[in-house]
C-alpha cells in the first residue's frame, strides 16, 4: 500500500509526455460528454466501432508519423492508398489474380513509390513538400489511368475480411483490420523505441546535420521512412478495400490531411524529433470520436466535423506552444 | 619522446571549392601518444583539412594513410569506424535526445536487436563521471548548458574513438575550470597512446598541451614544429607573417584617462532579469570603453542584452542621456542610438544569403521602417565606405555574405552597427574565432571609436584584450556584477582574483 | 545565363508552348472575335489568373519562411459569401463583404503565426480544415448559383480586348511588385525570412510585417475566389479552389523562391503559375485524356524541380566529367584554372 502511494506521489509527467496526455484527456472528456448526452453512446462497442471505421486511417497515420518525426512531410499518403485500392481491384476483378498475390504486390508497389520519393528528396535535396506533392499527383493520376469509375470487389478473401467479426466476449467485436492495425502500431512502437533505426529517426528529426556528423546513417534512414510511409499507405489502401469492398479513383481524397491532423493532435511536432506512435493512435481516436458524436447528434450537418476538427487542432497547437514557451 | 611509427599521414592534399583553393599540397602527420596542434588564421585551411580527414569532404589530389594503409573515407561514419573521432566547435549533438542517448546513438548496446536502455544509462553516467560531470543522463540534452553539451560531445568522442581524436576548437565555450578538466583528460588519453589533433586559437592552451604543431597559411603548409623548440612569438610570426609590434603599439598608445567629468550617457540602476543577471548598477560615459570581464556563464551577455532591449528587464531602471527609458525591443534601443553586435554572428548576426551591401544597410533600414527606403545609391555608398574602412574581403558589395570567412563576416556585422552611428556600441565577443591580424584591426578600431566620442561596452573572454582597451572593467561572477574597477594600472591578476574572491569585502 | 534563377522556369514554359505549337500548328493563333482577343494563349492567360493571384500572395508569405495552406478554403469562402450576398445586395456590396471576410481570415492566420508564434504549416492547416466547413455553413450546404451580369463579367468580361480577370491579376502583380521594390519591404521580408533572429536584433519588428503578408495572402485568395465563382456562375463550397494551395506553392517554388524563405521573385512566381496553367491547357489541346492530366503535371513539375536543384545539376556535371575524362585522356584536369 505504501509502495503504491509512494509511486503515485512521485509521478510527475515529463515535459515531453504532456502533449500525449493532453490528447488522452480530450479523448476521455469527449467520451464522457457523449456518454452523458446520448445513452447509446456509453456502450463499449461505440469505441470499438471507431477502431473498426478508422483502422485504415490509423495505419496510414502511423506511416506518416515516421516521416514527420524526421522533420519531413508526406502529402502522397492518401493518393498512394487509393492507388493501392485501385490496383488491387483491377488485378482481382479484371485480371483474375488471387488475393494472396495481389496484396503483397500492392504493398511492394507502395513501398517502391515511397522509396523513390525518399531517394529524390535526399539525393537531390528537394523539399519533401514538393516531392511528395508530385508523388500525390503521380499516384492519383495512375488511379485515373487504371479506371475512371469505381470497381466493386467480389473476391472471397476480401469479403471474408470485410464480414467476419472477431468476437471479444460480452457482445463486443472488432474486425480483422483492427487487429492488423494494432499489430502495425505495436511494431512501429517497438521499432521507434528499441531499435537503432528508430532512434536514428528521432536523431535526424532533432538535428540532421548533427546526426550526419555523428556518423549516423542519415541517408538510409530518410529514404527508409518514406518507404515505410508508402508501405503503410498501401496497407491502408488494402484495409480500405476490406472495409468498402470497392475501389474508387476519388477515394481517400484528403486523407493526408486527416493523417497529419491525427499526428499533430497526438502530440508529434511537425518540425520533427519529438512524438510517440501512441499519440497518433489517440489522435485517430479523437478524430473518430468527433465524427461519431456528430453522427449521434443527428441535427448537425457533416461539415461541422471539419469545423470542430479545425477548432480542436487550434486548441492542441496553442497548448503545445504554451507548454513549449513555459518550459523555456 | 615518442618515436613510434606515424599513425596518420596525409600527403600532398589538394582541395578546391568554386573560386578558392582551400588546400594546396598540404602534408600532415600524427604520432600515437602525442597531441598535435593545427594552427593558422581564418582561411588557412584548418577546417578543410579536418573535413578531409574525417570524411566530410573528399580530396582533389593527395593521399591519406591510416596506420600505413591508404584510406579514402566516403563519409563521417566510415572515418568513425576506422577509428577517427571528432568533436566540433559547434556542439553537434541532437538536443531532443537524452544525454545518455547522445553519447551512444549509432552504437547503442543491444541484445537480440533490442536496445538495452538501463545499461546505456548506467554506462553513460560512468563516462561522464570520468569527466567529473554528474547529472541526470535521462534529461534532454537541450535543457543543459552549452558547456555541459560540449562535455557530452567529448564523452561521446572518447567512447567511440580508437586511435585518433580530433578536437576542433573544443574550448571556445568552456570556462577555465572546464578547460583544465579537458586538459587533464587529454593528458590521460595521450598517456594511453591516443593520437590527438587539437585546433585552437588560444595560444596558451596550445603551448600547455601540444607536443607538436603544424602551421598552415592560405592553404599552404608553413611548417611542422616541436613545441619545445618554438616560442609563442615565433609561432605567431609564422602564422601571420607580420611582426607583433603592431599589437604592442596598442598597449603603449596613449589612452586618455577616464575622466569623471565626461558626460554620462547610460546609467543603469538595479537593472535585473530573473535567471539572467542580478540587479546591477552601472554608468557608461561618452567616449569611454567599459569592459566586462568574467567566466563563461557569469552573465556578461545577459547584461549586454538588457542594455539593448534584446531581453526584457524584470526590474530596475535605465536612463539614457538623462531620460528614463524602457527598452522593450532592439528597435527601442536603436532609437536611443544604441547598437549591439551579437557574439553569435551566424545565428543572431548576419543574413547569410543576402549581400554585403544589404547586410550593412539592414539596421539603418530597419530603424526607418519599410515605408522609407534607403536608396540603392546610398546603400552602395555605405557599403563601399565600410568595406574600405574595415578592409573587408572580397571588396565587392554584391558578394554574398555566407561565402565570407569568419573574420570578414564579423567586420560586416560591425559595419552594420557603425552605419547606424550609435552613441553606445555594445560588442559581445567581437574577436572570437578570428585570426590575429583581424583581431588587432578590430581592437584598434574600438580604441579609435572611443577617442572619437563613442561609448563602447566591450565583452571578451580574453582578459588581456579587455585590459588593453577598457577605461573601466566591470567584473562579473555567477550572474552578478561583483566589482567595477578603474583601469589605473589594473593587472590580470587583480581581475582574476576579483573573479575568484567574488568582490571586495 | 543559365545561372539566372528565372532561366529554367522560363525555358520550361517556352519549351512547353513550342511543344504545343509542334503538335497543333494553330496553337499560337490569335483572332479577334466579338471585339476581343480569342485563342489558346488567351485561354491560358484567363484561366491562369486565379492561380497567379493566389501564388503572388503566397510568394510573400513563403519569403518570410511561412506557408499558407488555407488559400483554397479561403477561395471557397469568398465565393460563398459573394454568391449568397448577391441574392439581396448589389455587386459592390457583395464583393466588399467577400473580400472583407477574407481579410479577416488572413488576419486570423497572421495572428496565429505572428502573435501566437505557431508554425505556419500548422497554423494555416487549421483554416484549411475548417474553412470549407465554413463555406458550407455560409451556403447552407447548397451550391448557390448567380446570374448577376456585372459579377459574371469578372471572369467572363474583357477590357481592351484582354480578359478582365487577367488584367486584374496583372494589376495586383504590378502593384505588389512596385510596393515591394520601391519601399524597403523587399529587403525587410527577405531578412525576416533569411534569419528571423538576426533581423530582430537589427531592429526589425517582424511581427507586423509577417501579419501583413498573411492578410495580403488572404486578400489575393479572396479576389481569386471571386473570379472562380464568377467563372462557374456559382459557389461550390466543396470544390472551389480545391488543391489550389498546392498549385500555388508549386508555382512559387518553380519560380525560384525557396520554401525556406529569404530571397523571393514575384516575376518567377508568375512564370511558374503560367507554366502550371499551360500544362493544363497542353493536356487539353494535345488531346491527352483528362485522367492523365495529373500524371503529366507530376512529370513536368518533377522535371523542372530537378533542373533547379543544384544537387541534381552537380551530379549530372560530375557524371559528364567522368565520361569526358575517359574519352579524352589528353586533357584531364581542364577544370583547374590557376587563380
Amino acid at each position: 500500500m505504501t509502495a503504491l502511494s509512494v509511486r503515485v506521489r512521485s509521478y510527475r509527467p515529463q515535459r515531453r509526455h504532456l502533449p500525449v496526455l493532453g490528447a488522452l484527456a480530450v479523448l476521455v472528456g469527449a467520451y464522457g460528454f457523449g456518454a452523458v448526452r446520448y445513452p447509446a453512446f456509453g456502450s463499449g462497442q461505440v469505441v470499438l466501432d471507431i477502431f473498426i471505421d478508422h483502422a485504415f486511417l490509423l495505419v496510414v497515420a502511423v506511416g506518416a508519423t515516421f516521416v514527420i518525426l524526421t522533420g519531413g512531410i508526406d502529402l502522397s499518403v492518401g493518393s498512394v492508398a487509393a492507388l493501392s485500392t485501385m490496383a488491387s481491384a483491377d488485378l482481382l476483378q479484371h485480371r483474375g489474380w488471387p488475393a494472396y498475390a495481389v496484396i503483397p504486390m500492392v504493398l511492394v508497389l507502395g513501398a517502391a513509390l515511397g522509396c523513390a520519393m525518399g531517394l529524390v528528396i535526399h539525393h537531390f535535396e528537394i523539399q519533401p513538400f514538393i516531392v511528395t506533392l508530385a508523388g500525390m499527383f503521380l499516384a492519383r493520376g495512375l488511379c485515373y489511368t487504371i479506371s475512371t469509375e469505381s470497381i466493386s470487389i467480389t473476391d472471397d478473401t476480401y469479403t471474408t475480411m470485410a464480414q467476419t467479426p472477431i468476437p471479444l466476449g460480452a457482445g463486443l467485436h472488432v474486425s480483422p483490420s483492427v487487429v492488423i492495425a494494432l499489430v502495425v502500431v505495436a511494431i512501429a512502437g517497438h521499432v521507434l523505441h528499441f531499435t537503432r533505426f528508430g532512434r536514428t529517426v528521432y536523431a535526424v528529426g532533432g538535428s540532421e546535420r548533427s546526426a550526419l556528423l555523428m556518423g549516423l546513417t542519415v541517408a538510409r534512414t530518410k529514404v527508409a521512412v518514406y518507404t515505410i510511409s508508402g508501405l503503410c499507405s498501401a496497407l491502408g489502401g488494402v484495409l480500405m478495400a476490406f472495409y468498402t469492398l470497392s475501389a474508387d479513383p476519388l477515394g481517400a481524397v484528403g486523407m493526408e490531411l486527416d493523417a497529419i491532423a491525427a499526428v499533430v493532435i497526438g502530440g508529434t511536432i511537425l518540425t520533427g524529433g519529438s512524438g510517440y506512435v501512441l499519440g497518433t493512435v489517440l489522435g485517430v481516436l479523437v478524430l473518430g470520436i468527433i465524427q461519431t458524436l456528430i453522427t449521434f447528434d443527428g441535427t448537425l450537418s457533416s461539415w461541422w466535423t471539419r469545423i470542430v476538427i479545425g477548432a480542436l487542432l487550434f486548441v492542441f497547437i496553442a497548448l503545445q506552444r504554451l507548454i513549449a514557451r513555459r518550459s523555456r | 619522446m615518442r618515436q613510434s611509427r606515424e599513425i596518420l599521414r596525409m600527403t600532398g592534399i589538394r582541395k578546391r571549392f568554386p573560386g578558392v583553393t582551400a588546400l594546396d599540397g598540404v602534408d600532415f602527420r600524427m604520432f600515437p601518444g602525442e597531441v598535435h596542434a593545427l594552427m593558422g588564421e581564418n582561411g588557412a585551411g584548418k577546417s578543410t583539412l579536418i573535413k578531409v580527414l574525417t570524411g566530410v569532404e573528399g580530396v582533389d589530389a593527395g593521399s591519406v594513410e591510416l596506420a600505413g594503409a591508404t584510406v579514402a573515407f566516403g563519409g563521417p561514419d566510415q572515418a568513425q569506424r576506422a577509428g577517427i573521432s571528432t568533436v566540433y566547435q559547434e556542439v553537434n549533438l541532437c538536443p531532443n535526445l537524452s544525454v545518455a542517448e547522445n553519447i551512444f546513438i549509432g552504437r547503442e548496446p543491444r541484445r537480440l536487436g533490442r536496445i538495452q536502455w538501463s545499461w546505456m544509462r548506467q554506462r553513460a553516467a560512468e563516462l561522464l563521471a570520468r569527466l567529473d560531470l554528474r547529472l541526470d543522463v535521462s534529461a534532454e540534452l537541450g535543457t543543459q548548458s552549452i558547456a555541459v553539451q560540449q562535455m557530452v560531445a567529448i564523452a561521446r568522442a572518447l567512447d567511440v574513438s580508437a586511435r585518433v581524436l580530433v578536437l576542433d576548437e573544443p574550448t571556445s565555450s568552456l570556462d577555465a575550470k572546464e578547460v583544465e578538466q579537458l586538459m587533464a583528460v587529454l593528458r590521460a588519453l595521450r598517456a594511453d597512446g591516443m593520437a590527438i589533433l587539437f585546433v585552437s586559437h588560444f595560444i596558451d592552451q596550445v603551448f600547455a598541451i601540444a607536443d607538436r604543431m603544424t602551421v598552415l597559411r592560405n592553404g599552404k603548409l608553413v611548417g611542422e614544429y616541436v613545441t619545445a623548440e618554438i616560442t609563442p612569438v615565433r609561432l605567431v610570426t609564422k602564422m601571420i607573417g607580420k611582426e607583433l609590434a603592431a599589437l604592442d603599439e596598442l598597449e603603449v598608445s596613449e589612452r586618455s584617462r577616464a575622466d569623471a567629468d565626461r558626460p554620462v550617457l547610460v546609467a543603469a540602476d538595479g537593472l535585473t532579469r530573473s535567471s539572467g543577471i542580478e540587479p546591477f548598477s552601472m554608468t557608461i560615459r561618452r567616449g569611454e570603453v567599459v569592459g566586462l570581464a568574467g567566466l563563461l556563464g557569469s552573465g556578461r551577455t545577459e547584461l549586454a542584452r538588457l542594455l539593448f532591449g534584446a531581453d526584457h528587464a524584470d526590474g530596475g531602471t535605465l536612463d539614457v542621456d538623462g531620460q528614463r527609458v524602457h527598452l522593450r525591443s532592439p528597435r527601442a534601443a536603436m532609437r536611443q542610438h544604441i547598437g549591439f553586435c551579437s557574439e553569435n554572428r551566424k545565428t543572431e548576426g548576419l543574413i547569410a544569403e543576402l549581400t554585403i551591401r544589404e547586410n550593412i544597410a539592414l539596421a539603418v533600414q530597419a530603424g526607418r521602417g519599410w515605408t522609407r527606403p534607403v536608396s540603392r545609391r546610398r546603400q552602395v555608398e555605405l557599403a563601399t565606405r565600410y568595406i574600405e574602412a574595415l578592409d573587408i574581403r572580397p571588396a565587392d558589395p554584391e558578394a554574398v555574405v555566407g561565402t565570407l570567412s569568419g573574420g570578414n563576416q564579423q567586420k560586416v556585422l560591425l559595419a552594420r552597427w557603425l552605419a547606424t552611428e550609435p552613441r553606445l556600441l555594445i560588442l559581445d565577443e567581437p574577436t572570437r574565432g578570428i585570426d590575429i591580424g583581424a583581431k588587432a584591426e578590430i581592437q584598434r578600431l574600438v580604441a579609435t571609436l572611443a577617442e572619437d566620442g563613442m561609448a563602447v561596452l566591450f565583452i571578451s573572454a580574453e582578459l588581456e584584450e579587455v585590459l588593453r582597451l577598457s577605461h573601466h572593467v566591470a567584473v562579473l561572477r555567477d550572474r552578478r556584477v561583483v566589482a567595477q574597477l578603474a583601469n589605473d594600472g589594473l593587472t590580470l591578476e587583480e581581475i582574476m582574483s576579483t573573479i575568484a574572491d567574488g568582490g571586495r569585502p | 545565363m543559365t545561372g539566372h534563377r528565372l532561366f529554367w522556369p522560363a525555358a520550361a514554359l517556352v519549351a512547353l508552348l513550342l511543344g504545343n505549337l509542334v503538335v497543333s500548328p494553330r496553337f499560337f493563333a490569335i483572332e479577334i472575335r466579338d471585339g476581343h482577343l480569342y485563342g489558346n494563349l488567351i485561354d491560358i492567360l484567363r484561366n491562369g489568373s486565379p492561380l497567379i493571384l493566389i501564388a503572388v500572395g503566397m510568394t510573400l508569405v513563403v519569403a518570410t519562411r511561412g506557408i499558407d495552406l488555407s488559400v483554397g478554403a479561403v477561395v471557397a469562402v469568398s465565393g460563398a459569401v459573394a454568391c449568397v450576398q448577391l441574392g439581396s445586395a448589389t455587386v459592390l456590396v457583395a464583393v466588399a463583404m467577400a473580400l472583407g471576410l477574407c481579410l479577416v481570415l488572413g488576419a486570423w492566420n497572421g495572428w496565429l503565426v505572428a502573435g501566437l508564434k505557431i508554425q505556419p504549416i500548422v497554423a494555416t492547416l487549421i483554416l484549411m480544415v475548417a474553412g470549407r466547413g465554413l463555406a458550407q455553413l455560409i451556403t447552407g450546404g447548397q451550391i448557390v448559383t448567380v446570374s448577376s451580369g456585372p459579377f459574371l463579367a469578372i471572369a467572363g468580361g474583357y477590357l481592351l480586348t484582354l480578359p478582365l480577370s487577367f488584367l486584374i491579376a496583372m494589376a495586383v502583380y504590378a502593384l505588389t511588385s512596385l510596393v515591394v521594390r520601391r519601399s524597403a519591404l523587399g529587403l525587410l521580408l527577405e531578412s525576416v525570412g533569411g534569419n528571423p533572429e538576426a533581423s530582430r536584433l537589427s531592429g526589425l519588428r517582424s511581427g507586423r510585417l509577417v501579419w501583413l503578408c498573411y492578410v495580403f495572402s488572404g486578400l489575393c485568395a479572396g479576389i481569386a475566389g471571386l473570379i472562380i465563382s464568377s467563372n462557374v456562375t456559382g459557389a461550390d463550397g466543396n470544390n472551389a479552389g480545391l488543391w489550389m494551395e498546392l498549385d500555388a506553392i508549386l508555382a512559387v517554388v518553380i519560380g525560384g523562391t525557396q520554401l525556406t524563405g529569404g530571397r523571393f521573385s514575384l516575376g518567377g512566381t508568375v512564370i511558374g503559375a503560367l507554366l502550371i496553367q499551360t500544362l493544363t491547357t497542353t493536356v487539353y489541346a494535345l488531346g491527352i485524356p483528362s485522367q492523365e492530366t495529373l500524371l503529366f503535371k507530376a512529370i513536368v513539375v518533377t522535371a523542372v524541380c530537378l533542373a533547379q536543384s543544384p544537387a541534381f545539376r552537380a551530379k549530372l556535371v560530375k557524371r559528364r566529367r567522368r565520361n569526358e575524362s575517359t574519352t579524352a585522356p589528353t586533357e584531364p584536369a581542364k577544370v583547374e584554372v590557376s587563380p
